[in-house]
């Protein structure tokens, strides 16, 4: 028997502005919170303002600038503000998706994670009535050569796969870089899409009074509590031993709470619905009573629990995973409960709404907490913090390029070095396949990875993008970059780009110097944003990624998706044909700035690597119209976009994915390898490119050959085969512990 | 074809099972949930779909192979009806003793997700018939756990008696003998690691395990 009184006492404690400081609320807010309440805090209630009011729940610096991002078109459903983002794809059907970091808990341990990061966005997604159709990762490690490195990326990856392949949502797409600003605070962003009617959408807000408060899923264990306040500092050195707030997954209960949650959304039983994540059942119960205007009163012993003797305050701020919060129409309860217990589900009703808009938690018998709703969620603190506009940076000299070097050599180079070689090791342990519509993945070394419309002719295409290399260089270029690579890699096989979401990876918000990253990336996304009309539509910021004072490299990830009205007229990198014209979209300057080129073959670090390759956003919309018409209209064979690498890059992986010599003629240095946007390569056959429409940026810069034949350019050639194992023995290498050098 | 998918708590591959026998075979199959108790009567095939029994925990396919609908899927077979087991579902199939061997972690330790090239090695099965004279096959794979093992008596007598069904060229996984998927007794359970139901065109599968539903529609 516990001892409910001992249990009890600190709980009802009144705190003190020490007590809130310890939980990671200064002297501002805790002002604020007193004069809010008219009186001090419980610990309870401590707990509760402090992960509400923590940044990776009220967004307090980041919020008044993201409100700058366009978040409507045509097309948009839902913008941000609901677990996901949702869009119209015609046919009465919506895609829904999300991106959210899972960075603190992936580098104290890596495994769960990134396991526990791909459960929490699939949750965002199939709370809203989607089924979960494709999953996307964006993966920044540290150096290569940083001895954590290794063991990192065996464990990213391996709680991906572990998670994602169990719960059997494909795997199609995503990216990983190595850059040692990473090498004490690694990035695991995870995107989720899922497919619904659009009569269907279930959403948090809608819950009116008197309903009861449904419980489902795995039992609330102490994993994970305090989370999202661990996910709002700063790193230090040892903070390995923060291993206790990391949850710990399971996809079988993921699984049966995705097929459970499916089945009641069918019938009529649903008010509203939120996903237990960062903050568990604090921030699910707070988001409902705030959305629909309501109060909440929740008796804490009802709470399915894993073990004995759990607190108020432990229950309410565990982040145990794999449950889900509902408010139900009234006479669903039977309904409800029969559905979860043919799964051997957990399900209880644990409160009723109410409408007294207060938040009142009961256990053993006593009111535990007792305070006001909207103060929690709308005067969050919203902070205008000070920044400084990042320095400009010099132009390379006009002869930096001047080097002795053979562009085969070079080409060697490239392809093999960290960032550009295969990711094969990576994506052979995702199950890209399952749900059987996946119509190009990763293995395609494709532009966006395409997943059918179950049972129509339609697809929706997804990649994810960022450079920062670029967003060192020029927060605003490299922020409007991201955005243009991302629609531009969806026109590349022929998809409309339709919207995207986001997740904003930075340092410290309160240093000017990050702050004003932070501003201008954001402000370079969204004019690209209006530009393109491809607006926001869901995303997440993560800040505080700094260990010892350093922060990572700016990194805002876009995850865009679009649509495909017929995936027969899709093109990808393999479909080059003996004979084609490899022809070059768009007006090529040179620019070696903040190039792969600048960095792995000049050597060039940091200021050094100049400014990055300017983007103009019409002339982006432009050519993405012209390429995505001509590859609808039946006119291309193999489409790329220009990125990394440049021209030289972007040919070699076309030959490669077509398994195809190619001849690319005669260029200089900063024509091959200079990182101009706006452009693309297409692989046409000669009666095609006949058929084209005028157009001003036009140039036929190489010829297909044979099978495997060589790869030629400025009058020498190498076995395409050469270059095949630069790109591909890089990672399994590494993995090995080979030493290539 | 009267058919039907065993549904387990964390199958993932019934859906795709589904779709393969419904384009395939022009019938619906029906999809048995493993609490049911029973399968349908008189089915000419039961397939067991890849997927994640029950988490994998304890063993692959071991909790499954205890469910209660596993008592019928014997009867079934005692009566000379057709099973399919892909993926978890060989697993399954192995731990009910419907079929010899075992499948442990890939040598690799890693989990495995190609196109992966296979030798036709019994040609006239029910299963494999209508692939005519073709030696090698594309079929997806997506295993962590797809290494055959069997003691070597078992090996030469399935060896012998023709029931290897496929093996691998270029073993992704350490299996024994590059064995990918076997055939019981009388020919008429065929356990794999590979997906047909994942190659049956219009997707990145490919559509070479179209041959292996064209077969066993045949065979009845």
């Amino acid at each position: 028997m516990t001892d409910t009184s001992a249990l009890l006492a600190p709980l009802l404690a009144i705190q003190d502005q020490d007590d809130a400081a310890g939980h990671g609320i200064n002297e501002e807010e805790w002002a604020r919170l007193t004069k809010r309440l008219g009186r001090a805090p419980n610990l309870v209630e401590l707990g509760i303002y402090s992960v509400m009011w923590s940044e990776h729940c009220s967004y307090k610096s980041s919020r008044r600038h993201l409100s700058k991002f366009p978040t409507q078109n045509a097309r948009v459903i839902q913008g941000p503000g609901e677990n996901a983002g949702v869009i119209d794809i015609g046919d009465g059907q919506a895609a829904i998706f999300k991106m959210e970091s899972h960075n603190h808990p992936s580098y104290i341990e890596p495994y769960q994670g990134a396991a526990t990061g791909v459960g929490g966005i699939l949750r965002d997604v199939f709370t809203m009535g989607a089924r979960p159709i494709a999953l996307v990762n964006a993966l920044r490690f540290g150096a290569p050569e940083h001895p954590k490195t290794r063991s990192l990326v065996a464990g990213v990856v391996a709680g991906i796969g572990g998670y994602g392949n169990c719960v059997g949502v494909p795997t199609v797409a995503g990216e990983t870089e190595f850059d040692a600003g990473y090498n004490g605070n690694i990035l695991v962003n995870a995107m989720a899409i899922g497919l619904a009617d659009q009569d269907k959408i279930f959403y948090a807000r809608g819950a009116t009074p008197g309903n009861p408060i449904f419980y489902v899923g795995s039992k609330t264990g102490r994993d994970g509590i305090h989370g999202a306040t661990m996910a709002s500092a700063e790193f230090s050195e040892g903070e390995e031993d923060n291993r206790p707030t990391v949850q710990v997954g399971d996809p079988f209960t993921e699984k049966l709470l995705i097929e459970a949650c499916l089945e009641l959304m069918a019938t009529d039983a649903i008010q509203a619905i939120q996903d237990m994540g960062a903050a568990g059942l604090t921030s699910s119960s707070v988001e409902m009573a705030d959305k629909g205007g309501i109060g909440i009163d929740m008796d804490l012993d009802k709470v399915p629990q894993r073990e004995r003797g759990m607190s108020a305050y432990e229950i309410m701020l565990s982040e145990s995973q794999e449950r889900m919060l509902m408010v139900l129409k009234p006479g669903k309860v039977e309904t409800a409960k029969a559905i979860f217990d043919k799964y051997d589900l957990d399900a209880e009703v644990i409160g009723m709404t109410t409408d007294t808009g207060h938040m009142v938690l009961r256990q053993f018998g006593e009111i535990v907490c007792d305070i006001p709703v909207p103060p929690l969620a709308e005067d969050a603190p919203n902070y205008d913090r000070p920044w400084t506009s990042p320095p400009e940076r010099q132009p390379l000299a006009a002869d930096a390029w001047k080097i002795d070097q053979d562009p085969l050599d070079i080409l060697m180079q490239l392809m093999g070095c960290p960032d550009m070689a295969s990711k094969r090791w990576i994506w052979e342990q995702y199950d890209r396949h399952v749900m059987g519509d996946t119509l190009d993945s990763s293995q395609s070394m494709g532009d966006a990875a395409l997943i059918r419309v179950h049972g129509t002719s339609k697809a929706l295409a997804v990649s994810s993008d960022c450079t920062p290399r670029y967003v060192s260089a020029d927060p605003f270029e490299g922020g409007k970059q991201a955005v243009a690579e991302s629609y531009r890699n969806l026109s590349a096989v022929g998809a409309t780009p339709v919207a995207i979401t986001d997740n904003l990876n930075f340092g410290n918000p309160e240093k000017p110097a990050t702050m004003g990253y932070i501003v201008r990336a954001i402000e370079g996304m969204a004019e690209a944003c209006r530009t393109l009309d491809y607006p926001v539509v869901s995303g997440n910021v993560s800040l505080y990624n700094e260990t010892d004072g350093q922060a990572i490299p700016p990194t805002p990830v876009v995850g865009g998706v679009g649509l495909v009205e017929d995936f027969q007229k899709v093109v990808g990198l393999g479909g080059a044909r003996s004979g084609d014209r490899l022809i070059l979209v768009g007006e090529t300057a040179g620019h070696l700035g903040a190039s792969l080129f600048a960095r792995q073959i000049l050597a060039l670090n940091n200021d050094q690597l100049g400014p990055p390759p300017p983007v103009d956003l019409l002339l982006e919309k432009k050519t993405a119209d012209f390429v995505r018409h001509l590859i609808v209209g039946g006119l291309v064979n193999a489409a790329h976009d220009v990125s990394d690498g440049g021209l030289a890059c972007a040919a070699v992986e076309m030959a490669l994915a077509s398994h195809l010599g190619l001849d690319l003629g005669q260029h200089s240095l900063p024509d091959l390898f200079g990182e101009d946007q706006a452009r693309f390569i297409l692989s046409v056959s000669e009666s095609q490119f006949a058929q084209f429409p005028e157009h001003d940026a036009l140039k036929i810069v190489g010829t297909f050959t044979t099978p495997d034949g060589p790869f030629g350019v400025n009058g020498k050639s190498m076995p395409l085969e050469d270059l095949r194992r630069a790109h591909e023995e890089w990672m399994p290498n590494y993995m090995a512990g080979v030493d290539a050098s | 074809m009267r058919s039907a998918i065993i549904v387990f708590p964390g199958s993932n591959c019934d859906r795709d099972a589904q779709v393969a026998l419904r384009e395939i075979t022009g019938h619906e199959p029906e999809m048995v949930w493993h609490k049911s108790g029973k399968l349908p009567d008189r089915l000419d095939l039961v397939m067991v779909p890849g997927g994640f029994s029950y988490g994998d925990y304890l063993r692959c396919g071991a909790i499954a192979a205890n469910s209660p609908i596993i008592s019928t899927l014997r009867e079934h077979a005692q009566r000379g009806g057709y099973v399919l087991g892909i993926c978890n579902g060989f697993q399954v199939l192995c731990e009910t003793g419907l079929l010899p061997g075992a499948l442990i972690r890939n040598a690799s330790l890693h989990f495995a997700c190609k196109p992966q090239p296979l030798r036709i090695s019994a040609r006239d099965s029910a299963f494999t018939r209508s692939y005519g004279d073709t030696d090698n096959i594309l079929i997806p794979i997506a295993h962590h756990d797809g290494n055959y093992v069997a003691d070597e008596a078992t090996l030469d007598r399935l060896e012998g008696e023709g029931l290897v069904a496929f093996r691998y060229i270029g073993n992704p996984n350490g299996s024994a003998r590059d064995i990918a998927g076997v055939l019981s007794d009388n020919g008429r359970i065929l356990g794999m690691m590979p997906h047909p139901e994942r190659a049956i065109g219009g997707h990145e599968g490919g559509d070479h395990g179209r041959a292996l539903f064209d077969s066993l529609l045949s065979s009845l």
